[in-house]
């Protein structure tokens, strides 16, 4: 069956500095990914590892520099609008700008209304607006005419899904959707994802930082560092017997809510990002506990490890470069 | 009206208001003069202001309270269409050039800052001694716009540089909305408090101006504005020979229009300030 | 675990509403309404609550910051400065301001406050000892800057890097490093590793960790993370409304939560290995400037009774340093802080 969303060899790169004193920063290296559909993929790595940028190319906001991204199957052309051609939708991080604070919130559905078509008059419009906010659970009458400002953080996040939906999108991009709501309120959006996908059949491309949701909601993760995805398979797999030692770095730096768990050794911190994304070999290798030689020459392949992929030098000889 | 409700409660709002209704009642008046304005020689000259004449008449023969009704009348038409066109011009090209970018955005913004670099004043002199033949309101309304737009051109480009990377504009993207009315429906609710503090503010500047062309002599004299009543007010030396009411009129009639205009956009703008604003919105 | 010790921070129904003119209607939000707390020397005392539930106030007050339009409606915060206990905010603003600089030092959630983004760290360093510290005595300040940056694992030369140069997991040590130069016996640290990443997260931590054991003294975290909660705090206090629901020890309150608003914020968070579906809080935080009658957690309180939408409900103390306000545990007593 054709993949709802492939991603194949993906390379963005960005010119930092002045004329005189130039660096290329390659934001995302080569990377590669699939979706089906009604699965729910994250994406997972730390701030500046190119996620959100992977996010942005996929929905046609920034152009790559190398490349394909296919939809169905499809290429995905410049310029091309793929929530209109494509069914694909969007939600961003912070729910406090992504409507107008000037403007009702409800101003927003009835444009997607009207500029996808999607009613004849008025009262089919309310009647299926009402029928979004109903499955993220609100009402069209504690909605209409309201700012904002006159939400919580974790209801507006809960309107930009409806809002999402209102096109009756494959697939949604959700670019840390939980990352500036509370985390008392967070497993009310995290568990609209999984009903997505089990009620419509939507796909979700969750963007985190937070294991801990990724665990909890998606089917495969892929976890990235500074522009490479260096571990990528199922949930289980890669975060319950992280193989990476990248992973295994994200893994334990978790605070779990149990105080008989804390953390007992030391970390030691990057001490500027722009070293890491120009480092030769890999990327990992300045703070790595188990780095070796090669790793500070060579760009270790991509491995499998079982179903797993991991990019480690450490797998080479166990692993094989292509997947069982 | 709850808008105005509470602007009315800034006492200098209400002040500039009463003030400006005066004017433009008296602007309405001009209708109702029993004397041509252009025509010299209607009335006796030289006479201080009594119960016929309330304002007294001038060296030439006119009713000065009369002749102040027109000249009001003009200098609003003028600085009003001063005020308005350069603001379209200015919305236009700011978010053209802010939304659009590149190229455009560049070749515009030199435009602009071309205006504002160049000695302007005597450019203009230069222009009204050129054109000074087919000088009328409108045209020298449109030379004022003309010159008027550049400033908030660059701020209302600012402005929506920084609201692009706004992720609203994205969920309006993604809702479908074309970029004619993303620009409008987003953009326009916070240009407008800057729209409207500078449109006040460059009426203001385009009477100023009138009257320093006014002054210099560079406008059709027998056109009665505020500029041009001061022109023969001291062509004729009216200090020097006592004739207060002449030359105090249109002085303190422009000094009360400034004072009210300057009070008005600063106590519009500070209400529409959007910090201000959003808090205000819906329900609190 | 710990010894018997002193309290050093003390406050007594506390009480701090910011009163607000909106163009001529008064809105008066109780984010500080009625607090007892008795924090003690040499713990880390965690405050949990979801965004809008006053702990930033409170830390403020806390702080001894009260400026239009917070007010300080009522109540009294005590310091021990010296084995003597100081009420400190009928102080004048000099005494308050001295206090703040040698006693009590607050680490902001952004460092870019602290920092000045065009001098270099080292004049950042300048600056801060030279208001803080007598003429004399400041070269000898500066070195034990320096000593004290290669003792918290912070690279040598960073002093001589302008912020900007750093990244903001490194840029939040130096802030504070910085916050205790001085060794203040209280620091006050609110949501200071919200914005990082987890491993950068754990770094910061680990520094808060050390620098305490170091200086024997008291820090009160905010961050509405329980799981960074559950790996620092010796005791936690949960906030919700302006007001402190429960109180305990970091076990009891992750082993035995009694107020239903903290089983919810400990259910809430999802587990490795545990994919069972797990429910938000429900509802949303209330509007301090408009609170529900009785219990302001009722509204969204499964096991709401009629009393809880009546009065507010006192303290109970189910155990030895645990205390909670919840008309299920207790009839509860209005007595003082434990």
């Amino acid at each position: 069956m054709e993949k709802l969303l492939e991603v194949k060899d993906l390379t963005k790169q960005y010119a930092l500095g002045s004329l005189i004193a130039r660096i290329l920063i390659t934001a995302v290296d080569r990377i590669s990914f699939y979706m089906d559909q009604a699965e729910i993929f994250t994406l997972a790595g730390e701030s500046g590892c190119g996620k959100t940028t992977t996010a942005k190319i996929v929905l046609g906001f920034e152009e790559a520099t190398s490349g394909t991204i296919l939809h169905s199957g499809k290429p995905q052309t410049r310029k091309e609008k793929v929530w209109i051609t494509e069914g694909v939708q969007a939600i961003f991080q912070d729910p406090f700008s992504t409507f107008n604070p000037l403007r009702t919130v409800d101003s927003y559905f009835f444009e997607t209304v009207k500029n996808y078509r999607l009613a004849e008059s008025k009262t089919d419009a309310i009647e299926l607006i009402d029928q979004k906010l109903r499955s993220v659970g609100l009402t069209y009458g504690e909605f209409a005419g309201k700012y904002p400002n006159e939400f919580s953080g974790g209801q507006l996040q809960r309107i930009s899904i409806a809002r999402a939906l209102m096109t009756n999108p494959k697939l949604i991009i959700a670019d840390e959707p939980v990352s500036m709501v509370d985390a008392s309120l967070r497993m009310a959006i995290v568990n609209l994802f999984k009903k997505l996908r089990d009620e419509l059949g939507v796909s979700v491309l969750y963007i985190t930082h937070d294991l801990a949701t990724a665990y909890y909601v998606s089917d495969r993760i892929a976890i990235m560092f500074r522009g490479n995805i260096v571990e990528m398979g199922t949930v289980e797999q890669v975060l319950m017997n992280p193989r990476h030692p990248y992973t295994r770095l994200l893994r334990e730096s978790i605070p779990q809510a149990d105080p008989r768990q804390t953390w007992s050794d030391t970390v030691t911190l990057a001490e500027l990002e722009h070293d890491e994304y120009l480092r030769e070999g890999c990327k990992f290798a300045g703070r790595c506990p188990m780095v070796m030689e090669r790793c500070r020459r060579e760009v270790p392949r991509d491995l499998f490890v079982g179903d797993v992929l991991v990019k480690c030098h450490l797998y080479e000889g166990s692993g094989e470069t292509s997947p069982s | 009206m709850k808008t105005l409700r509470d602007l009315f409660r800034d006492y200098r709002f209400a002040f500039s208001f009463g003030v400006l209704v005066i004017i433009v009642v008296m602007a309405i008046l001009s209708i109702f003069s029993p004397y041509d304005p252009t025509l010299w020689n209607v009335v006796p000259k030289d006479l201080k202001p009594s119960a016929e004449h309330w304002l007294g008449t001038d060296s030439n023969g006119q009713d000065i309270f009369w002749q102040a009704t027109f000249a009001v009348r003009n200098s609003l038409i003028i600085s009003l269409i001063a005020g308005l066109v350069s603001r379209v011009i200015a919305i236009l090209v700011g978010m053209i050039a802010g939304y659009q970018g590149g190229m455009v955005d560049r070749v515009l913004m030199f435009v602009g800052d071309s205006l504002l670099v160049i000695p302007l004043f005597l450019i203009m002199v230069m222009l009204a001694m050129l054109v000074r033949q087919y000088m009328n309101l409108v045209i020298l309304g449109l030379m004022l716009s003309f010159f008027g737009w550049a400033w908030d051109a660059r701020v209302i480009r600012s402005m929506i540089l920084s609201l692009r990377e706004r992720d609203f504009t994205k969920t309006a993207i993604l809702s479908g909305t074309g970029t004619v009315k993303l620009v409008l429906n987003e953009y326009m609710p916070f240009a407008m408090p800057l729209i409207f503090s500078t449109l006040i503010n460059n009426i203001a500047w385009a009477i100023g101006l009138e009257i320093t062309l006014a002054i210099l002599g560079l406008v059709n004299l027998n056109v009665p504005t505020l500029g041009t009543m001061l022109n023969w007010a001291l062509f004729y030396q009216s200090i020097l020979l006592g004739r207060w009411w002449w030359i105090l009129t249109p002085v303190v009639l422009s000094l009360f229009l400034f004072i009210a205009l300057y009070w008005m956009s600063v106590s519009i703008s500070e209400y529409l300030d959007p910090r201000t604003r959003i808090q205000r919105v819906g329900a609190s | 675990m710990e010894i018997q010790t002193e309290t050093i921070l003390r406050t007594e129904n506390l009480k701090a509403f910011y009163v607000l003119d909106m163009h001529g209607t008064q809105k008066i939000v109780k984010a500080v309404n009625e607090v007892d707390l008795a924090i003690k020397e040499n713990e880390i005392y965690g405050i949990a609550g979801e965004s809008g539930c006053g702990k930033t106030t409170l830390l403020k007050a806390l702080f001894n910051v009260i400026e239009p339009p917070l007010r300080l409606i009522g109540g009294k915060i005590y310091y021990r400065v010296n084995w003597e206990e100081v009420e400190v905010t009928s102080l004048s603003p000099e005494e308050k301001r001295r206090l703040r600089l040698e006693y009590i030092s607050y680490i902001p959630q952004g460092s870019m406050s602290v920092l000045n983004p065009v001098l270099k760290i080292k004049e950042s360093y300048q600056d801060f000892i030279a208001s803080h510290v007598p003429e004399q005595s400041r070269k000898e300040t500066m070195e034990l800057a320096q000593k004290q940056i290669v003792e918290l694992g912070l690279p040598k030369n960073i002093l001589n890097a302008y912020p900007h140069q750093l990244s903001g997991g490194m840029r939040q040590r130096v802030t504070i490093a910085l916050s205790a130069l001085l060794s203040p016996r209280i620091m006050i640290g609110d949501e200071p590793t919200t914005a990082l990443d987890v491993v950068v997260q754990r770094g910061v931590i680990q520094m808060l960790k050390e620098i305490q054991r170091k200086l024997q003294n008291t820090i009160i975290l905010v961050t509405h993370d329980m799981g960074v909660h559950a790996n620092v705090a010796h005791r936690i206090g949960i906030m919700y409304a302006g007001k402190i629901v429960e109180e305990g020890t970091t076990i009891q309150i992750f082993d035995n939560p009694l107020h239903p608003y903290t089983q919810f914020l400990i259910n809430s968070l999802p587990k490795f290995g545990d994919k069972m579906m797990r429910e938000s809080v429900p509802g949303s935080p209330p509007s301090l400037a408009d609170l529900p009658r009785g219990c302001p957690f009722h509204p969204r309180c499964p096991y709401t009774k009629d009393i809880c939408r009546e009065s507010m409900p006192g303290f109970s103390y189910p155990d030895e340093k645990h205390r909670v306000a919840c008309w299920l545990i207790g009839e509860g007593e209005h007595g003082k802080a434990s």
